[in-house]
């Protein structure tokens, strides 16, 4: 068997986590501010000026504040479509609503993000029906960000609680209602506690894929920076790969801080 | 035997990772030794690496790799009528693989993959690419049209080093200030309108998305603020480029969105999400001919501009066809298509008597070296004052593009 797996664990360690680790000994050097070119002396100034220069703080808290409400949005939808689809639904609905709910995977990111371009445009459906009352479409900012990721990622969210909740035995639905309890008790104290691992794995999703995103705030943010944008001009346009690499093991401290609290409530047995 | 059989697999993943890093940091020492640090401390006597420079144009490889601004190597797939590759490739026999750029940063990254022959660079991205080595001298005896291209054009500080130009001159023109004609009334002059006024069209104002832009509000400074004693908006002292700073953080208040991708600002004025903003002449003209209402002025406080030159790669694949395509794209025919296109002057003067207005040249200025002087045209910012000061230290393009971090929050 260890013979097996050792071309996969050999993937994961060489190009997985090897990147992992090439990208954290990259932070440590520096670049020619004006050819661009990587000098490679070891220097902690780009972990420096991360934690000196304010505007990096800000926008590593505005992006896991966008993160924590895209988590949120999702859980709060995916919970009631989950348990309908696990308890409620007939077989064949059921069936149906999973490939419902996996459809949007099948379409490219990109269309979905340029289709809330077009819905938060100045001529766009929002504006057009917000109009008759006197408002207008949010623009491009925080909210359009916000609404567009949770749109993206909530299938990741959906499909772990739905399996979290199927698992829930149809007897225990029964008992809470014999000992009295109404189904709105039962809920709170019967699926959401045995449904909460479910939950947080999902949010480990929403989560990191909305710490990593910028294609979607570059479409639909505005003037919005988030971490990945800071990544992405540092590497894309200004060519300054170490402090990107630095800006980069932001996500990965603060993920390894959530998969960690995760582990806490048996979540990553639900993944 | 789960345990134990996964401890040993973590084990082997871990001496993996570690033999991967020392491999990475044992490379380290060696390669480049930074030459282009020291540009920046000479820029007067700038010590250019040195790459050897072709002395005749061999065979051609059958393809170029071209790396390109929007607008500057057309084949007809944007508007059918606009096509000057196509004679190149049939003229040539290379085959021209295009591809286009929004920023200059994204240029010089583009450039040190070496997967490009030539590229059209401007003033903000030449200096920048000779000092790293990534481009090579050109050698302009080689180039039929050379002799033809305007004499204020040649041998230019950000063009060429010790009197050895570094690629050949393409065309110049000005940054200009796109607005709604349906939303923008009256017609703005000034570039008021983007920064004290923005507050008029709130949420509705576009900026360029570069921290070359800083320049354009430093710009605005320099004529309205005569106190903070900015001469050229490319020489900013610390002092200076926190007062654009400031500028540009009022003007993020207003602003939709920033721009660096094209196609991105002309749907953004289609859609009205954008009214006013900076542009580019060919963006307008592409805007308009899909039924936008929008029109292009020169603000009369002037404007930052380019001046852009045609370099090839110091590991050009295709040298070749790069030196077939840099003296086609200067010959007076294809000048004249590219300049009328992108709205641009052209640098080979010959142009002059091939485009189809035939007071084109005049607009745009094209032969008047007293007008192109008066155009800003992108510069690397560096720490020795460009306005020639020095009592003051400057501040440099890497202040410049944390600067626009913090302006864009």
């Amino acid at each position: 068997m260890g013979l097996l797996l050792t071309p996969p664990m050999l993937w994961l360690g060489v190009a997985y986590l090897g990147a992992l680790g090439a990208l954290l000994v990259t932070s440590l050097w520096s670049q020619n501010d004006f050819t661009g070119e990587i000098e490679r002396i070891w220097t902690l100034d780009n972990f420096r000026s991360l934690l000196t220069v304010d505007v990096y703080r800000t926008i590593t808290f505005r992006t896991l504040m966008v993160a924590a409400v895209v988590t949120v949005v999702d859980a709060v939808l995916a919970f009631p479509i989950a348990l309908y689809m696990a308890k409620v639904a007939s077989r064949r609905a059921q069936r149906l609503l999973v490939i419902a709910v996996l459809m949007p995977l099948w379409a490219s990111y990109l269309v979905k993000a340029y289709a809330w371009r077009g819905m938060f445009s100045a001529d766009g459906p929002i504006a057009w029906i917000a109009q008759p009352f006197g408002l207008d479409t949010p623009g491009y900012g925080l909210f359009a960000t916000t609404v567009t990721l949770a749109y993206l990622w909530l299938p990741y969210m959906i499909l772990p609680v739905f399996a979290g909740i199927e698992r829930v035995p149809d007897s225990l639905f029964e008992a809470s209602a014999d000992l009295g309890a109404g189904s709105w008790q039962t809920l709170r104290r019967v699926v959401i506690p045995m449904a909460f691992p479910a939950i947080v794995a999902g949010s480990i999703f929403t989560f990191s894929l909305t710490m990593g995103d910028y294609i979607a705030v570059k479409i639909v943010g505005g003037t919005t920076q988030m971490l990945g944008n800071v990544v992405y001009d540092n590497q894309g346009a200004a060519n300054n790969l170490p402090f990107a690499a630095a800006v980069a093991t932001i996500p990965i401290v603060v993920m390894l801080g959530y998969l960690a609290a995760a582990r806490r409530t048996g979540a990553l047995e639900n993944l | 035997m789960r345990k134990t059989g996964m401890t040993r697999l973590a084990a082997v993943a871990c001496a993996s990772v570690l033999a991967l890093a020392a491999t990475a940091c044992g490379t380290s020492s060696g390669g480049d030794d930074g030459d282009g640090g020291k540009a920046d401390e000479q820029q007067g006597g700038f010590a250019a690496p040195d790459v050897p420079m072709a002395d005749a144009v061999g065979e051609p490889e059958g393809q170029v790799n071209i790396l390109a601004w929007p607008g500057y190597a057309e084949d007809g797939s944007t508007d059918k009528t606009i096509d000057w590759v196509t004679p190149f490739e049939k003229e040539s026999g290379c085959q021209a693989n295009v591809k286009y750029f929004g920023t200059s940063d994204e240029a010089v990254q583009l450039m040190k993959t070496g997967e490009y022959d030539v590229v059209s660079a401007s003033g903000d991205a030449t200096l920048r690419l000779i000092a790293s080595g990534d481009v090579a001298p050109v050698n302009t005896e080689l180039l039929t049209n050379y002799g033809d291209i305007v004499d204020f054009l040649k041998d230019q500080k950000f063009n060429s080093v010790d009197g050895q130009m570094y690629g050949v001159p393409h065309g110049w023109g000005a940054n200009l200030l796109m607005y709604n004609t349906d939303v923008v009334t009256p017609a703005p002059t000034s570039w008021g309108a983007v920064f004290d006024g923005a507050a008029d069209y709130a949420g509705k104002v576009t900026a360029y998305d570069s921290p070359i832009y800083i320049a354009d509000a430093a710009l605005y400074l320099m004529k309205t603020q005569p106190d903070l004693g900015i001469e050229d908006p490319y020489a900013l002292d610390a002092d200076q480029l926190a007062a654009a700073v400031d500028l540009l953080k009022a003007q993020k208040e207003n602003v939709s969105e920033y721009w660096s991708d094209y196609l991105k600002e002309v749907q953004a004025f289609k859609s009205g999400d954008s009214v006013i903003g900076t542009t580019w002449q060919v963006i307008a003209s592409v805007a308009q001919g899909e039924g936008a209402k929008v029109e292009a002025v020169l603000p009369e406080e002037g404007s930052t501009g380019w001046s852009d030159t045609w370099m090839i790669s110091s590991q050009a694949e295709n040298p070749n066809c790069g030196y077939l395509w840099m003296d086609y794209i200067t010959s007076p025919k294809a000048q004249a298509a590219v300049a009328e296109y992108f709205g641009e002057a052209p640098a080979n003067a010959k142009a002059c008597d091939l485009t189809s207005d035939k007071s084109f040249c005049d607009t745009y200025h094209a032969t008047d070296s007293a007008y192109a002087e008066q155009i800003h045209y992108w510069t690397t910012p560096i720490s020795q004052c460009l306005d020639g000061r020095t009592d003051a230290e400057c501040t440099d393009y890497g202040d410049w593009t944390t600067a626009w971090t913090e302006i864009k929050g």
